[in-house]
């Protein structure tokens, strides 16, 4: 079983959920975002998002997109970063989910992406800007090598879609909870215990619920409602605002481990 | 003249785009989940418009007398005597109401928007054309608009800038990636995920999702359609070559798509060569780039070899773009289009040729295609025809034409 599928599978068990977050590779540089993948996993990640540097991010917030800029500037490739996953599996058997967007996949290739990620032991994708509707060979390639493909689904998503992208889905389904792209907001969306339930009707895999999540108060109320809790930009400011410090790792660790703590109701 | 159905054979003969919107390998809907909602709701409600006799109505009444169209078919008399070749014939989209093709998709989607109750309406624009007739469009129909523009291209073209605020518009400087044209369409897609469900995106050319591209071509090919009987008209036949420049590329398919199926005809595309055909240094991206997916549709695209999104420079804001409008790259795979570019200076020859032999100053965009007409009506026969898109008029470019031309001129 994939390590995403296992993991999820083991929180099931225990009654917990799981703690997603999301950091850029190469921000501020690749060794250490290596030490901040290790640092969320010793304080109680489940999987970590872990974001391919892209020039033209348009479903991200200013957050995000000036982490992308900061790794690109050191010239960080897809290729990079499946050599990142491979130094942090000889340490660490944390789940990884590469995140991206489509046109640095295509310029790899799919299929070589699909070999490359198994060998370097990343354990699926998520590609912000393909729809299942276009990924038919995309999630082929995935589905060889035991990867799980992970895909959006939005407020806006209607059932008869819904249906059809958790069924695409392997590992779990990412709900983006608020309209607009990735960032930190004031509060957890009213609607969003109504949202998950119309998801879980559809389908029986986890649902992990990202965007806007930035505090451990959000952390703890979303966990009471779905199966995994994603927390990007706030990290990823912390992560920003501190890259020069030479004990990033632990401050991250500090910094992760009340929103973990959080999201598994502790 | 501009009845709305287009040429029977060009139907017949490509029949794209499909169901889900591609041009053989090109096209598709690359979005954002969020997205994904509205733009079926806007092929509903397109579909929909097609066969609303009221909306088509409402549009050629308003093509006519707000936009002035037909716009004429020219003859230039001075430029054909000059190359000693072939007939010059310019299509005259520069006297169009604001000064270019550009109103032709920007009142059409704007109608659209109204018909589906949206309100607010955003846009991209580089140069400021599309800018300004969204603004334009808005301020006539009574919609909230707001128009991304690149902090650099705001820099460039102040006057547009000034143009959109005078018609009531919004302007929102970007200053993120290179601040220009491909930066403005992120932050425009920026905003339509989190208000989508009011707001309608007026993207502005024959790029972006489906079904943007047909969208746009359906709005633009009124030029092509309007052309086969100005020509008819004047000629008693066909023209043999026709010339636009192609920037995303809704000049060119608005001139182009109405005589596809007319398979004697040579269509020419000309893109922006720049300085030299380096990687950065121009935005020809059948000369210099590769498959890819930029902004919702799959296409060709400046990159590196990492699929990062490669940088490009024109003389023209306008084609200043990595990526080009996937019926274009159909046609280029097909052969069905010849794609060629102009480099910077070419153009600006081309912007003075023009003005001094016709009387016409040219968008720094539409002198590419002289470029190209300067080139190849002289090895034409006589009894040859040329139809030339000139797609805007150039009174925004005159400070940065002086720049080069004339840089005494320019404190």
């Amino acid at each position: 079983m994939n390590r995403i599928e296992a993991r999820f599978e083991q929180l099931k068990q225990r009654g917990e959920t799981a703690f997603i977050p999301f950091i850029t590779a190469g921000d501020p540089d690749l060794a250490a975002s290596e030490q901040v993948v290790l640092a969320l996993a010793e304080a109680g990640a489940d999987v970590i998002e872990f974001g391919v540097p892209f020039s033209d991010p348009v479903g991200d917030g200013p957050v995000i997109q000036e982490a992308s800029m900061r790794a690109l500037k050191h010239g960080i490739t897809l290729k990079d970063v499946l050599g990142s996953v491979k130094r942090v599996r000889e340490q660490s058997d944390v789940p990884i989910l590469l995140f991206s967007y489509y046109n640095p996949i295509l310029a790899y290739g799919v299929e070589q992406l699909a070999a490359d990620m198994a060998d370097a032991g990343a354990d699926g994708l998520l590609c912000v800007d393909l729809p299942p509707e276009e990924g038919a060979e995309y999630k082929a390639a995935l589905d060889a090598h035991g990867l799980c493909t992970v895909f959006l689904t939005a407020p806006t998503t209607t059932d008869a879609r819904l249906a059809v992208v958790s069924e695409r889905c392997t590992g779990f389904v990412y709900y983006v909870s608020q309209m607009g792209v990735t960032g930190e907001r004031a509060s957890v969306v009213a609607d969003l215990e109504q949202q998950v339930s119309r998801i879980k009707r559809l389908t029986a895999k986890p649902v992990a619920v990202g965007f806007g999540i930035s505090t451990p108060e959000h952390a703890r109320h979303v966990a009471g409602i779905a199966d995994g809790v994603v927390v990007g930009s706030a990290l990823v400011r912390f992560i920003g605002a501190h890259g020069s410090d030479a004990d990033l790792a632990r401050q991250v660790h500090d910094f992760a481990k009340p929103l973990a703590d959080a999201a598994k109701g502790r | 003249m501009s009845e709305s159905a287009n040429s029977s054979s060009t139907l017949e003969k490509h029949p794209w785009p499909d169901a889900r919107g591609r041009y053989g390998d090109y096209g598709g809907k690359y979005v954002p989940e969020t997205l994904s909602y509205a733009l079926e709701q806007l092929e509903e409600a397109y579909a929909k418009s097609k066969t609303d006799e009221a909306f088509q109505k409402r549009l050629a009444w308003l093509n006519q007398h707000y936009v002035g169209r037909a716009t004429p078919l020219y003859f230039a008399e001075r430029m054909t005597e000059r190359l000693g070749g072939a007939k010059v014939y310019f299509k005259r989209e520069d006297l169009a109401h604001t000064g270019a093709h550009k109103i032709n998709n920007a009142l059409g989607q704007c109608l659209l928007a109204k018909e589906m109750g949206k309100h607010r309406i955003i846009a991209e624009t580089g140069a400021g054309q599309h800018g300004v007739a969204t603004a334009t469009a808005c301020a006539l129909l009574g919609l909230e608009c707001i128009v991304y523009m690149g902090s650099e291209d705001v820099e460039r073209q102040k006057l547009n800038v000034f143009r959109m605020r005078l018609l009531g518009a919004t302007v929102v400087s970007v200053d993120s990636g290179s601040k220009t044209l491909k930066d403005a369409i992120n932050e425009a897609l920026r905003d339509w995920v989190a208000n989508v469900n009011t707001t309608h995106y007026v993207l502005g050319t024959v790029h972006g999702p489906h079904p943007f591209p047909l969208i746009c071509r359906d709005f633009q090919s009124i030029i092509g359609r309007e052309v086969r009987c100005q020509i008819m008209e004047a000629e008693g036949r066909l023209p043999d070559t026709l010339v636009a420049c192609v920037g995303g590329g809704s000049n060119a398919i608005g001139l182009f798509f109405d005589f596809i199926g007319d398979e004697q005809i040579e269509m020419i595309g000309v893109e922006a060569g720049g300085t030299e055909i380096t990687p950065g240094m121009h935005a020809a991206r059948f000369s210099g780039g590769k498959r890819g997916m930029l902004q919702g549709a799959m296409s060709y695209v400046l990159q590196d070899e990492n699929g990062q999104i490669g940088s490009t420079h024109s003389v023209s804001a306008g084609l200043d773009y990595a990526s080009v409008g996937p019926e274009h790259a159909y046609f280029h795979d097909t052969g069905r289009v010849t794609y060629t570019y102009a480099s910077d200076g070419e153009a600006l020859d081309g912007f003075q040729q023009c003005a001094r032999l016709e009387g016409i100053i040219p968008a720094l965009e539409s002198s590419h295609a002289i470029a190209e007409v300067l080139k190849r009506a002289p090895k034409m026969d006589k009894d040859q025809i040329i139809v030339m898109n000139m797609s805007g008029r150039g009174d925004k470019d005159v400070q940065q034409a002086a720049k080069f031309l004339m840089p005494d001129m320019i404190p």
